[in-house]
């Protein structure tokens, strides 16, 4: 059995799948949630290099570079953002966090 | 020949008094600080009205001698469309007479005030308003279009106001001066109703312009309705005359007018403010003459008012209020005298009226004084001993307003009776009717009051409440009238010598000469009134001996004889007469219940027609849908819409994942 883009392809629509069903279903831990968002990059990340292999363009690889260095820049922000909300609420349970309610 | 006038010397003229009024009333009041005390107010104020006093007779002079004449707009206000609103003077015959009424019987009262109100705190602000009130009435009369006109009504009826409410801690003047202002706003309705009319007809404002397109408004029709035009037209003015000349329905204002102090009753609700009514009409004359029901409508309200009005003179106790009925039902002959064409007699009325009503209102006040406030004709009696000179001016009065041959009254009252006698209208019947029955009532009261108060037994130290009767002034009270000084018994002196003799030289030129002749237009095919009474006319002197065979004659004698009868030798016999005619003394006493049925009927539909309007319009719709209406919609719409607002990170996240599913589904399979 040889592997086609089809089951790369597959993979990262799971990894996809679980990020989102993540976000929704995860109502405890934010922490949880920012590590469901780098799933769903890291789904994202699977594609392209998947396309790229199979359409032999290295762009694609170059682009998941990039993905990487923000996506880690961003868990960088978005836990220090974490800690100042834990130090602000001594909470991060996500049904908590309801400020934004209308 | 004929020359023109000096636009200058106009301007000087009406400018004047408003010179002397507003130095008056900023300077020396304590609004510019009390910088002028009160002789150099009064001495401005009188200087002012002297300087248009003189000029109005140079200009009568030149009017009269040279036929000079002046008709030019002098400064445009604006301009909207075609419509130019305009300042303007006209001076034919016509104003030149008003012009020198006005500022004569200004300037007496200007005199007599500095002795009425001598002691009064709003000394410098009477002067204010009395000039003020001159300009107005000067600015009313020489105005050469109906904007100015308009104008100066309104400004004679606003300083009447102020004047009205002159004491403005005494509750009755209020309510006296807000009647008189309501009153006659329901006259200005009618009043803006014709000038809007008119202007929108003829498209100009002016007088000329417009009586000389009155052709095309001949047979037209009011759209919507099937009135004629011109007739909507002149029963709209007449409606404004109606107010300010205080005529029936709308007289109720005019005698609670008399809360105001007694000079300006002489000068505003007797001698000139009350007759701009009769001045316009007699300046509208060309649209009046093309309309006969008008003129009919006309003659029954003059006949109401000359004769009904007169009724109520005669109960009266109130000395100020028996001359302001008899003003009233003057005014009533003098509306008559235009329902019946003869606009020239109800001038020449109106003129002699001038004289000798601010003469009897003058000396009505000197007599309030010298009897130190009170003005209950009860409570006076014998004062002809100690107040010679305002006894013998007022008898001059007296004699002059119920048409004794050779005063001035007789010429004007006797040429009105014989002019509507001469109508062929319906109405003059009826008219005729009022206007001679009233000599009778006139010459009764008015000898009523000059028994009361002049001959007979001394009542005034009788009087149960005279020493807290009239709130103002303190004389120490020594007990005897006493004869009022110089400043009042000269303006009465000054108004008695025209009282006695204007009608005389006067109505030869006035009512047959030309002098009005290009400011009266008369139709005389249709009315031919002034003809009769040119035919019947054999001047001054003949008319005066003619008339005392005639029927006015006797029964002012009748009157006159009446009155001394019962107030004189058996005066026990009003109060028997009281007792057997209870219902019509009750009727009178409550002046034909006209106000109560303002106050009851009208007032209180009004009332109650604004309450309905402040709850249904202003509460319920405005209050209520508008504004609270829109506030709740969006809050219900907001109270939906917050639902989907939850706050947490999860429920916005599946939206937007939700939102571009759609949005991909939309643009990858749909498009």
């Amino acid at each position: 059995m040889t592997l086609t883009l089809g089951h790369f392809l597959s993979l990262g629509a799971v990894l996809f799948a679980l990020s989102v069903i993540g976000i929704f279903l995860n109502r405890k831990n934010l922490i949880v949630l920012l590590m469901a968002i780098e799933l769903m990059l890291l789904a994202v990340n699977t594609n392209f290099v998947a396309f790229s292999y199979y359409l032999g363009d290295l762009n694609g690889q170059i682009f998941v570079f990039f993905i990487l260095t923000v996506a880690a820049a961003e868990a960088a922000i978005g836990l220090a953002i974490l800690v100042l909300l834990f130090r602000l609420k001594s909470n991060i349970n996500v049904d908590e966090l309801d400020s934004l309610k209308g | 020949m004929s020359q023109t006038l000096s636009s200058s010397t106009l301007l000087v003229i009406a400018l004047a008094p408003l010179v002397g009024a507003v130095a008056a009333g900023v300077l020396g009041t304590k609004f510019g600080g009390n910088v002028i005390g009160r002789r150099v107010s009064h001495s401005l104020t009188i200087f002012g009205v002297l300087l248009s006093f003189v000029l109005s007779v140079l200009t009568l002079q030149s009017v009269v001698s040279d036929g000079a004449r002046f008709n030019e707009s002098i400064y445009t206000w604006m301009v909207v469309g075609n419509l130019k609103m305009e300042i303007g003077f006209l001076v034919d015959g016509l104003t030149a007479m008003m012009m020198c009424v006005v500022t004569f019987v200004s300037l007496m009262v200007h005199i007599y005030t500095i002795g009425y109100m001598e002691e009064d705190d709003g000394y410098n602000r009477f002067f204010a308003y009395i000039s003020l009130f001159t300009f107005s009435m000067l600015m009313l009369v020489m105005s050469n279009n109906m904007l100015q006109l308009f104008f100066g009504w309104e400004a004679v009826g606003l300083v009447s106001y102020l004047l009205i409410g002159f004491w403005f801690n005494k509750p009755s003047a209020i309510f006296a001066n807000m009647k008189a202002f309501l009153v006659n706003r329901v006259g200005d309705f009618g009043f803006i109703i014709g000038i809007g009319l008119l202007a929108a007809y003829t498209g100009t404002l002016n007088y000329s312009e417009a009586f000389a397109k009155l052709g095309e408004l001949e047979g037209v029709i009011l759209p919507g309705t099937d009135w004629m035009l011109i007739t909507v037209i002149c029963i709209g003015l007449f409606v404004g005359a109606m107010g300010k000349s205080a005529q029936f329905p709308l007289h109720v204002w005019l005698p609670d007018s008399m809360e105001g102090p007694t000079p300006i009753s002489a000068l505003i609700h007797a001698a000139t403010m009350v007759t701009a009514g009769i001045f316009m009409v007699a300046r509208m004359s060309p649209l009046f003459e093309l309309s006969d029901t008008a003129l009919n409508f006309i003659l029954i309200i003059g006949g109401i008012t000359a004769l009904f009005m007169g009724f109520l003179g005669i109960i009266q106790n109130d000395i100020k209020r028996i001359v302001a009925y008899s003003t009233l039902s003057q005014l009533g002959y003098m509306t008559v005298a235009l329902g019946a064409s003869a606009y020239s007699v109800a001038v020449f009325h109106l003129m002699t009226h001038a004289f000798f009503k601010a003469l009897l209102f003058l000396a009505a006040g000197s007599v309030i004084m010298g009897v130190h406030h009170n003005q209950d004709i009860r409570w006076m009696g014998g004062l002809r001993k100690y107040m010679p000179i305002t006894w013998l001016t007022c008898l001059v009065g007296s004699l002059a307003l119920i048409g004794t041959p050779f005063f001035s009254g007789f010429y004007s009252k006797d040429s009105i009776i014989v002019a509507t006698h001469a109508s062929q209208l319906p109405a003059a019947g009826f008219a005729y009717f009022s206007v001679l029955a009233g000599v009778f009532i006139t010459a009764f009261y008015s000898f009523r009051l000059y028994f009361l108060v002049f001959h007979g037994k001394e009542r005034f130290d009788q009087n149960p409440d005279a020493h807290h009767g009239h709130g103002h002034g303190d004389h120490g009270h020594a007990d005897k009238p006493h004869e009022s000084p110089w400043v009042v018994t000269v303006p009465l002196i000054m108004l008695a010598i025209p009282s006695l003799l204007i009608g005389f030289f006067t109505i030869g030129p006035m009512l047959f000469g030309d002098f009005f002749k290009d400011a009266i237009f008369v139709n005389l095919e249709l009315h031919m009134a002034m003809e009769m009474l040119a035919e019947e006319f054999h001047g001054p002197l003949q008319m005066a001996i003619h008339g005392l065979t005639s029927a006015p004659f006797w029964l002012a004698l009748a009157g006159v004889v009446s009155a001394y009868y019962m107030y004189m030798v058996n005066p026990a016999m009003p109060a028997a007469i009281k007792r057997s005619a209870m219902p019509i003394y009750i009727l009178l006493e409550n002046k034909y219940y006209m106000d109560w049925f303002n106050e009851n009927v009208l007032a209180r539909a009004t009332r109650g027609l604004g309450v309905a309007l402040w709850k249904a319009g202003d509460q319920a719709l405005i209050d209520g849908a508008v504004v609270n209406g829109s506030w709740r919609i969006v809050g219900w719409i907001s109270g939906v819409v917050r639902k989907i607002q939850t706050g947490y990170l999860y429920d916005y996240a599946l939206t937007m994942v939700l939102g571009i599913f759609v949005l991909m589904t939309y643009f990858v399979w749909l498009k």
